[in-house]
């Protein structure tokens, strides 16, 4: 597999037709030789991995690819992402933020969560993805043991998106509520549904998941930032 | 002594009539308690639930339907084991058919009690984990449950993957060769599957499989669903088919899913199913005997409704091609 002859524009293109069409060690390779010819992780991520996962989003829903296709699809994502993982947390840039994602209780949808936990970790932050089929004590857990700024939840059944209340009103009656940030997302739900489970942030998308994310993590430096001076100054 | 279901199909074919089958359990069981991510199967076992499952099969049998669906569709172990009840599968499946057999002997000898069996919830390799030998093995395991507790047929539902179809039945074979067996697919995504499986090929492929009816189950509402039954009617007009639809489509009201499909609109369709090809008729998620009642008394004293007046309201399923664009840089690759 050699796409040494393409030129760089061409080499993006076909990244982006190959993750398209699931191949995942075309991508992988891609991927590899993206990096080769000099270009950050960010940029291969940005470029080749979420511009090939933004047609297939599109497709999906149009009705053009069904989710064979989209599975295989993200899968192809993951390999070039493997990659590009371990140098993403080496740039040294120190890591955004912490996250722990997982989807909820009776729900085992999670091509969308898992997006949105690449997409996080492309952007710097670290990711505990606790998979599916999560309970409130596991989500518990999970935040005494890793400490994250936030937690995103999942749910694509109207069955289960009531449960995100449910982890909500935990995290309140354990007195933890106030130093996690929650964002819930999921295609059933919506920013009114969001806001009425107790949510801080509802993530129409990965892209804007991870926006509100960022955007949350800089206010938290800002007020860490008044914190400290007021500290020093009293 | 001959099988009640088939029994059932003759007479119909004999004298022309629908036949009708039950509407929504799972919706039901939330409506009388059952907590949203809750196991809907460990009903069958808990002594002061039995009675909740007990009734929403009555409730059924009151409103006429000749055939009921037991409380066993989540009950393959790959889904059992989400609530670490993996263990249990045999005793909750044959549980729930045994209460099902119980309420519809009240009602005389005839009325049929269909096991359900529902996606096992996991993706076939290359996609997720899961081997074709598994899933037989898991669907036989449920099974052999459902005919230790009397049902007189499998009836294998909400399916999208043919694969899974497949493995279905053949652990349905596996464990009680002598059962007839029913599927039927949800087309709820622009007309076809999740996984993109088209009525018309659905048929297709259904057929080889020696099924005593196939059909559509669940999915968008009853409009997309007459699509469906129509588009597979043209298929085979001799195939046996099943149309049992969702009431409407769900919205949030205060954390509970509400469909909008009242038992009027359900009597409607109840007619304009039949008419495009259906033989065995009910509903899905969100319907209740109010339902199901409107629906038989329509099919059963309401002249039948003449097809070639009627027309369709929700598009017929067609595959799209990709974009122009894209397919020029597929032919560059080569
Ligand atoms: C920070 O936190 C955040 C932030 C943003 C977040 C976030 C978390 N999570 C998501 N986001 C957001 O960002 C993502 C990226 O942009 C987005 O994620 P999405 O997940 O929305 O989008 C994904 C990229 C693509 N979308 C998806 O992956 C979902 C696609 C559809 C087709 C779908 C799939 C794939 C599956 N399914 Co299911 N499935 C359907 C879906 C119908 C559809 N066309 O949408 C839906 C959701 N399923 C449905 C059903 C009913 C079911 N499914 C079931 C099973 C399955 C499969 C296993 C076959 C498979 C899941 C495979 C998997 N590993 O995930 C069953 C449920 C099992 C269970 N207990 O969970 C079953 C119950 C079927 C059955 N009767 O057995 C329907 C739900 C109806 C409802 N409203 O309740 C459904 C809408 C199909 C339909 N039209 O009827 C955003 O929402």
């Amino acid at each position: 597999m050699d796409f040494s002859d393409l030129p760089d524009d061409e080499l993006w293109l076909q990244m982006q037709d190959d993750l398209y069409d699931g191949m995942k060690e075309e991508v992988a390779a891609e991927t590899n030789e993206a990096l080769k010819r000099g270009y950050g992780p960010t940029e291969v991520l940005e470029k080749g991995l979420v511009a090939g996962m933004d047609v297939v989003g599109v497709d999906f829903r149009d009705g053009v690819l069904f989710v064979p296709e989209v599975l295989m699809a993200a899968n192809s994502m993951k390999a070039g992402m493997e990659i590009l993982r371990p140098l993403l947390t080496e740039t040294g840039a120190p890591r955004v933020g912490k996250v722990v994602i997982g989807t909820v209780k009776g729900d085992i949808h999670d091509i969308g969560k898992n997006l949105v936990a690449m997409m996080l970790e492309g952007a710097g932050f670290e990711v505990i993805n606790l998979g599916v089929n999560v309970d409130a004590d596991k989500f518990l857990a999970a935040i005494k043991e890793h400490k994250p700024d936030i937690i995103g939840m999942s749910a694509l059944l109207t069955t289960t998106m009531p449960y995100m209340k449910v982890v909500n009103q935990m995290l309140i009656d354990e007195r933890m509520r106030e130093e996690v940030y929650v964002m819930v997302g999921g295609a059933p739900v919506s920013e009114t549904f969001a806001m009425a489970v107790g949510a801080d942030a509802y993530g129409r998308d990965a892209a804007t998941s991870v926006d509100i994310a960022k955007a949350y993590m800089d206010n938290v430096r800002k007020q860490d930032k008044i914190d400290k001076a007021a500290a020093v100054n009293q | 002594m001959t099988n009640r279901f088939l029994a059932l199909l003759a007479k119909s074919r004999e004298d022309n009539s629908p036949i009708m089958v039950d509407g929504g359990m799972g919706t039901m069981l939330f409506a009388a308690g059952l907590m949203f991510g809750d196991p809907p199967e460990m009903w069958n076992a808990l002594p002061d639930k039995q009675d909740k499952v007990r009734a929403v099969y009555r409730g059924y049998l009151e409103a006429g339907s000749q055939i009921i669906l037991t409380n066993t569709f989540g009950g393959t172990p790959f889904r059992l084991k989400m609530h670490n009840l993996q263990d249990r599968t045999y005793e909750l499946n044959k549980l729930g058919v045994e209460l099902a057999r119980d309420e519809a002997a009240k009602f005389g000898p005839e009325r049929v009690v269909a096991g359900s069996i529902g996606p096992s919830g996991e993706l076939f390799e290359p996609m997720g984990k899961l081997t074709y030998e598994s899933a037989v093995d898991g669907f036989a395991r449920q099974a052999e449950g459902i005919a230790a507790g009397g049902a007189d047929v499998f009836w294998v539902e909400t399916m999208s993957d043919l694969m899974e179809v497949q493995a279905a039945v053949a652990g349905a074979r596996k464990a009680a060769p002598h059962l007839p067996i029913v599927a039927t697919m949800t087309f709820d995504t622009k007309g076809f599957t999740m996984m993109g499986v088209s009525p018309t090929q659905a048929v297709n492929e259904l057929a080889k499989l020696d099924l005593a009816a196939i059909g559509a189950n669940c999915g968008n509402g009853p409009d997309e669903l007459e699509a469906t039954i129509y588009a597979m009617h043209q298929v085979d007009p001799n195939v046996v088919l099943v149309a049992k639809g969702n009431a409407g489509m769900p919205t949030l009201v205060d954390g509970r899913a509400v469909y909008n499909a009242t038992p009027e609109h359900m009597l409607e369709h109840a007619r304009r199913f039949r008419a495009f090809g259906a033989t065995i008729i009910g509903a899905c998620c969100g319907s209740s005997p109010a339902h199901i009642k409107a629906m038989t008394t329509a099919l059963r004293t309401m002249p039948p409704l003449d097809p070639s007046t009627l027309q369709l309201t929700a598009p017929l399923a067609e595959r799209k091609s990709m974009s122009e664009d894209k397919r020029a840089r597929r032919e560059r690759r080569g």
